[in-house]
Parts: structure tokens; C-alpha cells; sequence
């Protein structure tokens, strides 16, 4: 067995997950191919909200695969980093707006 | 002493593989990477095999259409994707003597389309006599694919725009990028700017004018280890960004793949991204491609005067597998009943919606 988690050469095996459950795997791949076209949000958009998404669930292997889509696309790095913030903005804000629940729960326990 | 290495780093980056004795400036040695273990051991298919899957093996001529002709590798520019490890360095010019040979087959050949290539063709000494002699040979499309930074490199060349329009040549030029960083990263500080001011200059005489028909070109190729994206959209991107930041005007925009050979297979290996890359084109794979690859309607000259199937075939030094193999002994019907010469580089033009000098062709 590897002794990592995460081995880089795993994302070009990820079509392989439709060996063990192929209706399922294709359904995934079919509806995934078909979000990413170009529709009302143009592919270009889409791939940074894929990247900032990317970085919130932490996944190594859609960061590696949504970068390189974003240079393909001549999307600049500057743009990149934006997207990235964006998805840590929510994320954070995701904490902190339970600051709120804190309070409303420290109110209610104090005289 | 840092100091003193990162000079001599940029110092070396600045010369050609065959200038620093590089292996990789030996042909054969390309060869055996892109035979390597990668593709012996099966992990990836061979080109031949994935080509025979559509029964398009072997590749086959069709109708000569392009005369591709590489005047000489020196160039004034040492860009770090190049595939012809061209470079200031690079002593390899073609002589009058074989451009008189060319001339003799430009003038017979049914081929509509003239392809001048470096190197920067303006640094061969006999190029504005050579392209005064083709011009007179009434070719549909006469091409000069021009770096722009050569323009603005001595005052010899800073009338080149003139002398384009004089002989209505279409002018082809590299431009990585819209933007300063990433251009200045794969071809040279400062040449985003130098670049920028030549197009304005071409601008200027009526290249890339809409409407007009001097026709100006850009070409694109990735500045990294990444395909090109697609060419519509790409050319929308420089449309806009280079008319709101420069007011330019260019006509179309090529993308163009870059070919794991020469400096970018150098570049590919050091940065450890080879294996990524070959599996990048393979899954990117597109049958449709093969079917209009340009070395099916184009011949490579080089500078001393052998015939290529294409430019990176040159570089690979694999001339064509026919009896004709000069261009002094040029015989369309004989080189037309060859087969084409491939290899794993091949990969390179059949992604996604294909490559070739002239842009995508699927």
C-alpha cells in the first residue's frame, strides 16, 4: 500500500472509479462534463468558482487540476488568488458568523 | 557567491542547449526520451499504435498546400519554449545559394501559401533580397513569422514594417501573453514591451487594421507545462485586453501547443513535469485532429536545404522518408508517395482541437 494519502498520479486514475460502479461513475462524469460547459456562467467563471470550491473543501487534487485549467484558460494568477479569497471569505465567515449563535447562547445562560 | 550563481544561471539561460554542450541538443537523444520507458513499458500508448486505432497509420501526404521555409536558427531572442533552440548563439544560416534552389521549386510549386521561419528570418543577411525574388513568384499567401522584438533590435530593422507592406506580406507573430509578466518569464526581460511597440508600429503601416488587407497574426503558445486553451475564446481575451491597454489591432490569433522536444522538452524534464505533460496530450487525443495535421499538406526546408515532414521533424533531424531528400532535387511526385514520420512529439499536434503553424485544425 502507498504510505501517502495523496499521490498526484491518482487524479488521472479517477475515471477507474467507474470499474467498480459503472451506471453511477458514468452518471457522475456525464453530469460533471455537462456543468462545466458554457451556459448562462461561462466556462472561464466556472472554472474559478471550481478553484475557489477547490481550496474551501481542500482537495489537493482539484487544486492541481483547476490551476492548470485556469492557466489553459489564460485566467492570470492575480484572478486566481481573488477566487481563492473569495472561498476563504465565505469559509471564514462561516466561522464567524456562529460567533453569533456564542452570543446568543451566552446571553441566554447569563443573569 | 549567490550572486555570482544566480549570474551565471541567467548567463546560461540565455545560450542555446548547443551552446552549453547540453545532451539535449543532440536529436537522437530527444528520440530516445520520447521512446523512453514511459511509452516501452506501455503505460501510454505509441503514436503509430494510436493512430492505427482509426486506421490512419501510416500518415499519408495529401495535396501539398505549404512551403515551409527555415532561413536559419539565430535569432536575437533565447525563448525558453523553443523548439529550434534558436538563439544569438546559433550559426546556422541558409546561403543564397539554397534560397536559389528554394526559388527554383517556389516558382513550380502548386503550393498556395509561403512559410519564412527562424530563427528570426530578418537575421539572415540574403532575406530581404530572398523575399523580394519569392514575392515576385505571385504565391496566394506569403508568410514572414517575425518575433516583433526584431524590429526594435537595430536600427537596420526598424523599417521592416515598411518593407512587409511593400512586398504584402502576412506577418505572423509570437505573443505569449497580454501581459507583461508572463511573456517577459518564457521569452526575455523586456520583450513584452518591445513587442507591444513593434505591433503598434505594424499597426501603424495598416497590419491588423480591420478591414485592411495586410494581414497581422498573433501566435499563442502556453507559457508553461499546460495545453492552450480554446482559440476563439484566447482570441477574444487578447482582442480585448490588447485593444483597452495598447489600442492594437491584430486579425487572428493561432494557438499553438507546445511540442516536447528541444528547450521545452529540456524545460519539461528539469521541472518535472514530462510525465504530466505526455499524459496531457494523450488524454487529450483527437483522432479528427490527424486527419488535417499539417504535415500531411506542408514540406520543411532547413537552412542547408533538407526536406522535413515538418519544422519539429527538422529539429529531430528526421528528413523525409523518400528518395528525394534535398531541396535541389525537389519532385513533388515523388514526395508525395512517402510516408509521414512520426514519433511521440506527434502528440503534441493531434490535442484537443489539434495544432499547427497555422492554429488549431479540428
Amino acid at each position: 500500500m502507498a504510505k501517502s494519502y495523496y499521490d498526484p498520479a491518482d487524479l488521472r486514475k479517477f475515471g477507474k472509479i467507474t470499474e467498480w460502479s459503472e451506471e453511477l461513475g458514468n452518471k457522475f462524469f456525464d453530469y460533471y462534463g455537462k456543468v462545466f460547459e458554457e451556459g448562462a456562467l461561462s466556462a472561464r467563471e466556472k472554472s474559478l468558482i471550481a478553484l475557489a470550491v477547490s481550496h474551501v473543501v481542500k482537495c489537493p487534487y482539484c487544486i492541481d487540476a483547476y490551476t492548470k485549467d485556469g492557466l489553459q484558460r489564460g485566467i492570470t494568477k492575480e484572478e486566481m488568488m481573488e477566487a481563492v479569497h473569495a472561498g476563504a471569505a465565505i469559509e471564514s465567515g462561516a466561522t464567524l458568523v456562529h460567533g453569533v449563535q456564542m452570543m446568543n447562547k451566552y446571553d441566554k445562560l447569563s443573569m | 557567491m549567490t550572486q555570482s550563481i544566480l549570474t551565471d544561471i541567467k548567463k546560461a539561460a540565455k545560450k542555446s542547449l548547443k551552446a552549453k554542450k547540453d545532451a539535449l541538443a543532440n536529436a537522437q537523444m530527444q528520440l530516445e526520451i520520447l521512446n523512453g520507458e514511459l511509452f516501452a513499458d506501455g503505460d501510454l500508448p505509441y503514436f503509430k499504435d494510436k493512430i492505427a486505432e482509426t486506421g490512419q497509420f501510416p500518415l499519408r501526404p495529401k495535396t501539398l498546400e505549404v512551403l515551409q521555409i527555415n532561413v536559419g536558427y539565430m535569432c536575437n531572442q533565447v525563448c525558453g519554449h523553443c523548439h529550434v533552440d534558436a538563439g544569438p548563439d546559433r550559426k546556422e544560416i541558409m546561403t543564397r545559394e539554397t534560397m536559389q534552389q528554394c526559388l527554383n521549386v517556389i516558382r513550380n510549386t502548386g503550393a498556395h501559401t509561403l512559410d519564412l521561419t527562424g530563427g528570426a528570418p530578418e537575421m539572415n543577411p540574403d532575406f530581404r533580397w530572398f523575399v523580394e525574388e519569392a514575392s515576385k513568384a505571385g504565391i496566394q499567401d506569403f508568410i514572414v513569422r517575425s518575433n516583433l522584438t526584431i524590429i526594435l533590435a537595430n536600427k537596420k530593422y526598424h523599417d521592416l514594417p515598411e518593407f512587409f507592406k511593400k512586398h504584402n506580406v502576412h506577418v505572423v507573430s509570437s505573443m505569449p501573453h497580454y501581459t507583461r509578466g508572463k511573456t517577459d518569464k518564457q521569452r526575455g526581460d523586456g520583450v513584452f514591451d518591445k513587442s507591444i511597440k513593434a505591433l503598434q508600429m505594424l499597426n501603424k503601416v495598416g497590419y491588423g487594421m480591420p478591414n485592411n488587407d495586410l494581414r497581422l497574426d498573433l501566435v499563442y503558445n502556453p507559457s508553461g507545462a499546460f495545453l492552450p486553451a480554446d482559440q476563439a475564446a484566447m482570441e477574444q481575451d487578447f482582442k480585448k485586453a490588447l485593444k483597452e491597454d495598447f489600442d492594437i489591432d491584430f486579425h487572428n490569433l493561432f494557438a499553438i501547443t507546445n511540442l516536447p522536444i528541444s528547450r521545452f522538452l529540456d524545460y519539461l524534464i528539469a521541472s518535472d513535469n514530462y510525465e504530466d505533460y505526455m499524459y496531457s496530450l494523450v488524454e487529450a487525443y483527437n483522432p479528427a485532429a490527424v486527419e488535417s495535421v499539417m504535415c500531411t499538406n506542408t514540406i520543411s526546408v532547413s537552412w542547408d536545404g533538407w526536406l522535413y515532414d515538418c519544422d519539429f521533424n527538422q529539429m529531430l533531424d528526421l528528413k523525409v522518408a523518400s528518395k528525394v531528400k534535398h531541396i535541389k532535387d525537389y519532385n513533388d511526385d515523388v514526395l508525395s508517395n512517402r510516408d509521414i514520420i512520426i514519433s511521440q512529439h506527434c502528440y503534441g499536434c493531434t490535442a484537443g482541437a489539434g495544432s499547427s503553424c497555422q492554429g488549431t485544425v479540428a
